[in-house]
């Protein structure tokens, strides 16, 4: 059978149809509820941050006890007290409550430079009846990604160069339409996704001239049909990753693609940075998940025109699209496989006595081939992070019974607290089955000094995912910043990519003279045959500094240089933007770089889609 | 004490503290026994010997190697590995704490004999405290005598610091009892001459690394690969300093800490052997027996010693923009590989600049400034007329202030007269001088009673054994004085006043003398602004910017560096003229070589041909000889032939010739081959 929902019929409150049978695995760390106004539509603005991360209604702050809490009803952690938070927070970065360092709290919309208008183009687009903004909130909304630099200039309320104007269009047939049209009067357009890029990917280039229309495709966020024969479904690419997964749950599949930032980031976002998914390992990258690609060029369409699973058809020419990062042309509609719901889920963690002993453990899995959906390993920092965001706890019992825990891995079994580890794990599947394979890891780490650490940890670690990118929110209010970046590296370097990057921040930082020592962490989130994928999280404490974003950006570069110089990549999945351009020739070869600049030169001789990112 | 005295010391801004007064004032059991509580090193727990040695045998790149070599020689893989165990078993310390203790005990004892003070700059062993919990450490210190061998070991003990691993040759590990008391001091034994030996170079160059990577331990050995005959620094070897490296260059540790010490005497044990050596006599073969009788040598006084532990050096900063780690990111880390020439160039730039280091840091005695001036005097005065004491002292008080313009470090006692300090210098050396009547004359060594004659190749000899250890003396003081000694010999030789000719001659003095003077490859401008500076600073030259200018009433300065320099160009001179003077002579092998030199050296001492025949007693050194040889390489004119077994050289005596030229400067010396800048 097929679904199947026709063209052009606008559902404005599509989200509504899901909140009944939510079944999605999210729940473990969403509540419900949000899911009753979810489109995020024309004024997304009104329920998200101007300037920081995620919802408006969700925030930390220290209440007036100076303990931390969590506000909002969105997520397991939202209104809840974490008491250990602030002392963590203190000690970790030599910050105190007394000094704070608030966000300017409305856009000041005279901050925003008048529009560019292009007059014949906007009169055309009068006519196609595409519904498009230059309203100031509008455009800076849409003018940014969540770059460290990007967010601190937000907070100052530094406004640069922003779009000029904001087009909405519903379906694919209007992204032909706007594309012709903005060839034609030779405009520049970005296109933009779920906003939540972390390569300067949205920013809009100082040096163009031209009027640049960002090309939302919020609207186009239906999927079209769903072909249960061959288990894919045909979706609009503007669709957000949440309501993708929860619309599909209805129907009792889901696409398996979770990326940290599925909450806010969209297909069509996923399919141009060449995305990855936290449950790669069963359901594949995005690469792995895209049956067919259907994107408007300024040349006209590109597409297959089958879907076969494979094809021997010269270089795929999906791969000129993945990874585009918007500058050939805008993804209108992807057929992507899907899965039924899986019926059972369960997380765990493993403690190993230091990380060495972790990432062997990691690797061995992954020799064996039998990783989890999901298999993270935590650096001792991150480990120690981790307590710092338990909850209030509700019982004499729990904290005793966390107090025996501890007491056992530390004392009885001699393991090091300031070295130990901790891996999360996440097994799907059906129930013997995921019973079956827990067992097998375990025993696996066992071999590595692992010893099982409960479900608890294991959901606490995937729940960290969600929030920490709040918590950034939470440190520039007390002069700290912070910024991650992640890479792939074979596995006989993941712990020198890891020891020397995390080194490299630490002492980058003194010579550029931040006061107090930073927090320099990482974890390994991905485990492939060949190799793994590494995350690092640095913050520091800026007081002092004159130039604490340039400070930050110099300490970035550089871990980004002692990377490369490492074996690891310029980037795993959060793509180059404009932010690792520098280092693209040494990457892929100055051959690779003519190769990609041919494909541009054919494909969009007039550089329309002018966000320069990538070449 | 007054700031202008301590200036004048010398030892301006470190306290160096007499570890030594501590020893004689209380026990050296509980010296011994004493809690050795060192910091922990941060990178990761601490690892044995023996799991040092497994983590070897374990390791995939020892087994690719082992499978390389058995297909390569037809045995099986386990006899090679059997192979590669025993060459383990052969090499590897076995750090063992009692015997570190046993090894201080012993070593309190002989030091105390030996010495009157062991001076040690305190704030570089903080430091050091400080770099050993950071990262990778490595001592490399200077090597003048055997003493300094387990010197270090016994500082850092005494102060609480991960004693170190040495690297020390296997000759030591042969001695009996003596070289396990080494091995278990933390000494670790290679082969002198490994060759091609490729299972060799693969355990020692892991077994290397693996300690590098621990990092827990300190590694120590000596850049300059063996003694200095001359006490003079010698060429870096670059073998160790590349294995030592390459966890870095690879990213197998953050960073690597380089800490040159400088290590010097006031008078070196082995000073009359060293002479010996130079002038032909066979170094005794290490062994226990020959160590007990050397104890005689334990009845003498050597005055102090002073040991300088260097800041500690960042290679990562070091390296940077100098080296592409990410050569090694498209091959396994385990593979056996060539480092590139990048690489190569760094680790010889890095090896240089440490031994540079090493020099600056020496403290130089009050006698090596007195032998400086002593050996400017003929040979025939100072064994027979003598020297004026007064004048000598006078000169020398002149000199003192001179290296000190120069920013030297001077190790000239504060607290006695300058007369007594240069009067117990005298007598600390007697061996070498003697004062009788005002007047400083040359020791020689007394006839035995029952030989009435000498041949007079015997009395040349006689002469020259204290003539090459006044020689010594004199190098612990070149350093300082070479860079400005080599701008006043460019400007005696080419009587230009023109900054860019002289700044010719310079770099090609410094190319003729490469094995001679240490100098950092690619440096060559800064050494040369350094000599004009310094010849500024003490009023001997007026510079400007296309002009060096001798200033009239400073020309002492200049003759006396000058004459500082004259017995390597007469040495260099005289061995090019012995090269091009065998007439059919086109091959020869390097002991035809060196007995050719020494043939024609003695007969024109003994004729009395030559002006100042003193200096050619330096041309009997085995050590001039061999670095003219490789001078003659190096700038093309001899080459070295490949196809013979024994080392052969072909000389174009045309070449040589020109050289000759060039260094009298008769030619301007570009129309040699080698362009200055060209060596990095």
């Amino acid at each position: 059978m097929t679904i199947c929902i026709p063209l052009g019929v606008p559902v404005p409150h599509f989200g509504n149809l899901g909140a009944k049978s939510f079944t999605n695995n999210l729940s473990g760390h969403f509540c419900t509820q949000h899911y009753e106004s979810p489109c995020l539509s024309f004024n997304r603005h009104e329920v998200m941050k101007w300037n920081g991360w995620g919802y408006s209604d969700s925030r930390f702050l220290f209440n007036k006890k100076g303990q931390a809490e969590f506000t909002g009803k969105r997520y397991k952690l939202s209104g809840m007290i974490l008491p250990a938070l602030k002392d963590w927070f203190e000690g970790t970065f030599g910050a105190s409550l007394q000094h704070k360092s608030p966000a300017t709290p409305l856009l000041n919309t005279s901050a925003v430079q008048a529009p560019t208008l292009n007059q014949d183009f906007v009169e055309e687009l009068k006519s196609i009846g595409v519904p498009f903004s230059h309203e100031a909130e509008d455009r800076a909304f849409r003018g940014h990604g969540h770059c460290l630099h990007e967010i601190f200039a937000l907070r100052e309320g530094k406004i640069g160069r922003v779009p000029d104007m904001v087009v909405w269009p519903n379906c694919h047939n209007d992204v032909e339409k706007i594309v012709a049209l903005a060839c034609k009067h030779n405009v520049c357009l970005i296109p933009y996704g779920g906003g939540t890029s972390v390569s300067s990917a949205l920013e809009c280039p100082p040096e163009e001239t031209r009027s640049i229309v960002s090309l939302d495709t919020s609207q186009m966020n239906r999927i079209l049909w769903i072909d249960e024969k061959n288990l894919t479904a045909h979706v609009e690419a503007g669709i957000i990753g949440q309501d993708l997964e929860r619309l599909l749950n209805e129907s009792g599949y889901c696409t398996g693609h979770e990326p940290d930032s599925m909450e806010f980031s969209s297909l069509g976002g996923w399919v141009s940075t060449r995305a990855s998914g936290m449950k790669k390992n069963i359901y594949g990258n995005i690469e792995d998940l895209v049956v067919h690609i259907k994107m408007v060029t300024p040349q006209g369409v590109i597409e297959k025109s089958c879907q076969g699973p494979r094809m021997s058809t010269g270089p795929d020419i999906h791969h000129f699209i993945l990874g585009s990062e918007g500058t050939l042309g805008v993804v209108t509609e992807v057929t992507m496989k899907i899965r039924p719901v899986p019926e059972y889920q369960k997380y765990g963690s493993v403690v190993f006595p230091n990380f060495e002993q972790g990432v062997a453990c990691l690797r061995e899995v992954a020799k064996q081939r039998c990783a989890p959906a999901s298999i993270r390993l935590m650096d001792n920092e991150q480990f120690m992070f981790g307590h710092a965001l338990k909850p209030q706890v509700s019982s004499i019992f729990t904290s005793f019974l966390d107090g025996l825990k501890k007491f056992y891995i530390t004392k009885f079994k001699g393991f090091d607290p300031s070295r130990l580890c901790v891996a999360t794990l996440l097994f799907e599947g059906n129930r013997e089955k995921v019973l079956q394979h827990e067992k097998q890891v375990y025993d696996i780490a066992a071999k590595f000094g692992g010893l099982a650490a409960g479900e608890d940890n294991g959901q606490r670690g995937y729940m960290l995912t969600f929030v920490i990118a709040y918590l950034r929110d939470l440190g520039m209010d007390y002069y700290v910043i912070a910024e991650s970046f992640e890479t792939s590296v074979p596995w006989d370097r993941v712990l020198d990519v890891c020891r020397n990057v995390k080194a490299r921040v630490v002492r980058e930082c003194k010579d550029k003279g931040v006061q107090f020592s930073p927090l320099s962490s990482c974890r390994v989130t991905q485990t492939y045959d060949a190799g793994a994928c590494v995350y690092f999280y640095f913050a520091f404490n800026y007081r002092g500094l004159s130039d604490p974003v340039h400070v930050y950006e110099q300490v970035e570069h550089a871990a980004r240089e002692e990377i490369l110089a490492n074996g690891g990549s310029l980037s795993h999945h959060h793509g180059v933007g404009k932010l690792r351009k520098e280092w693209m020739r040494e990457t892929v070869s100055e051959v690779g770089v003519g190769m990609l600049q041919s494909v541009k030169d054919y494909v969009d001789p007039k550089n329309i889609f002018g966000n320069r990112n990538l070449l | 004490m007054k700031a202008s005295d301590r200036d004048l010391r010398g030892m301006k801004d470190d306290e160096f503290v007499d570890i030594l007064e501590e020893r004689r004032c209380s026990s050296d059991l509980g010296h011994a026994f004493r809690t050795f509580n060192p910091q922990p090193y941060k990178g990761g727990p601490p690892c044995s010997a023996a799991d040092l040695n497994k983590a070897l045998l374990d390791s995939h790149f020892l087994h690719r190697v082992v499978k390389e070599v058995a297909m390569e020689t037809g045995s099986s893989q386990e006899k090679v590995m059997e192979e590669a165990g025993e060459i383990l078993v052969e090499m590897s310390h076995n750090l063992h704490l009692p015997f570190i203790r046993l090894m201080g005990y012993t070593f309190s004892k002989v030091i105390k004999r030996l010495f009157t003070s062991i001076f040690v700059n305190m704030d570089g062993l903080n430091t050091l405290q400080q770099a050993v919990q950071e990262n990778p450490v490595i001592l490399m210190p200077n090597h003048r005598s055997y003493v300094d061998f387990l010197i270090i070991s016994y500082i850092l003990f005494t102060y609480d610091i991960p004693v170190p691993v040495i690297a020390a040759g296997v000759p030591l590990a042969e001695m009996k009892i003596v070289g396990e008391i080494l091995r278990r001091s933390g000494a670790f034994f290679i082969r002198r001459s490994i060759g091609s030996d490729k299972l060799y170079w693969a355990v020692l160059s892991e077994y290397v690394r693996g300690i590098v990577r621990h990092g827990f331990a300190p590694v120590e050995f000596y850049v300059e690969g063996l003694r200095s005959r001359t006490l003079k620094s010698l060429t870096p070897k670059l073998g160790m300093m590349q294995m030592v490296l390459e966890p870095y260059f690879k990213g197998e540790v953050f960073d690597i800490t380089l800490v040159p010490i400088s290590i010097s005497y006031d008078r070196v044990l082995e000073e009359s052997l060293l002479a010996r050596e130079l002038l032909g006599v066979p170094k005794p073969k290490e062994s226990t027996a020959g160590l007990l009788k050397a104890s005689r040598v334990l009845q003498e006084d050597y005055g102090s010693m002073q040991v300088n532990f260097g800041q500690p050096l960042s290679v990562r900063k070091l390296c940077e923009g100098k080296i592409n780690r990410s050569y090694y990111n498209l091959v396994p880390r385990d593979l056996p590989m060539k480092p590139s020439a990048e690489a190569l160039a760094c680790v010889s730039w890095l090896a240089h600049v440490v031994v540079g280091l090493q020099e600056r840091g020496s403290l130089i005695s009050p006698w090596s400034l007195m032998a400086c001036l002593l050996i400017q005097e003929p040979t025939t005065v100072l064994a027979e007329q003598g020297l004026l004491w007064d004048d000598l002292t006078e000169k020398t008080l002149w000199l003192r202030k001179m290296v000190l313009d120069f920013g030297a470090r001077l190790n000239w006692p504060g607290e006695a007269p300058n007369s007594a300090v240069m009067s117990s210098a005298i007598s600390l050396h007697r061996s070498i001088v003697y004062l009788k009547a005002g007047r400083v004359y040359l020791t020689q060594e007394e006839v035995p009673l029952r030989r009435h004659r000498i041949s007079p190749e015997e009395g040349v000899f006689r002469t020259a054994v204290p003539v090459l250890m006044l020689a010594a003396y004199r190098n612990q003081s070149l350093h300082a004085l070479v860079r400005p000694a080599m701008l006043a010999m460019s400007i005696c030789i080419t009587r230009s006043t023109q900054r860019d000719e002289l700044f010719r001659f310079f770099c090609f003095l410094q190319e003729v003398f490469a094995n001679e003077f240490i100098f950092i490859p690619g440096n060559l401008s800064q050494d040369f602004e350094e000599a004009c500076l310094c010849l500024n600073s003490c009023g001997a030259v007026y510079i400007s910017e296309q002009e060096v200018r001798v200033s009239e009433q400073s020309s002492e300065v200049i003759t006396f560096l000058q004459k500082l320099l004259q017995p390597f160009i007469d040495s260099y001179q005289l061995i090019f003229r012995c090269v091009c003077e065998e007439e059919q002579v086109q091959v020869f092998t390097e002991k035809q070589f060196l007995a050719a030199v020494r043939a024609l050296a003695l007969k024109l001492i003994l004729s009395g041909e030559t002006e100042s025949e003193l200096h050619t007693y330096e041309t009997l050194s085995s050590d001039t000889q061999k670095n003219v040889l490789s001078a003659l390489c190096r700038l093309e004119a001899v080459a070295k032939l490949r196809t013979s077994e024994i080392n052969e050289f072909k000389v174009n005596k045309a070449a040589v010739r020109r050289i000759t030229d060039a260094l009298c400067g008769k030619i301007p010396p570009q129309m040699l081959q080698a362009p200055p800048d060209a060596r990095l």
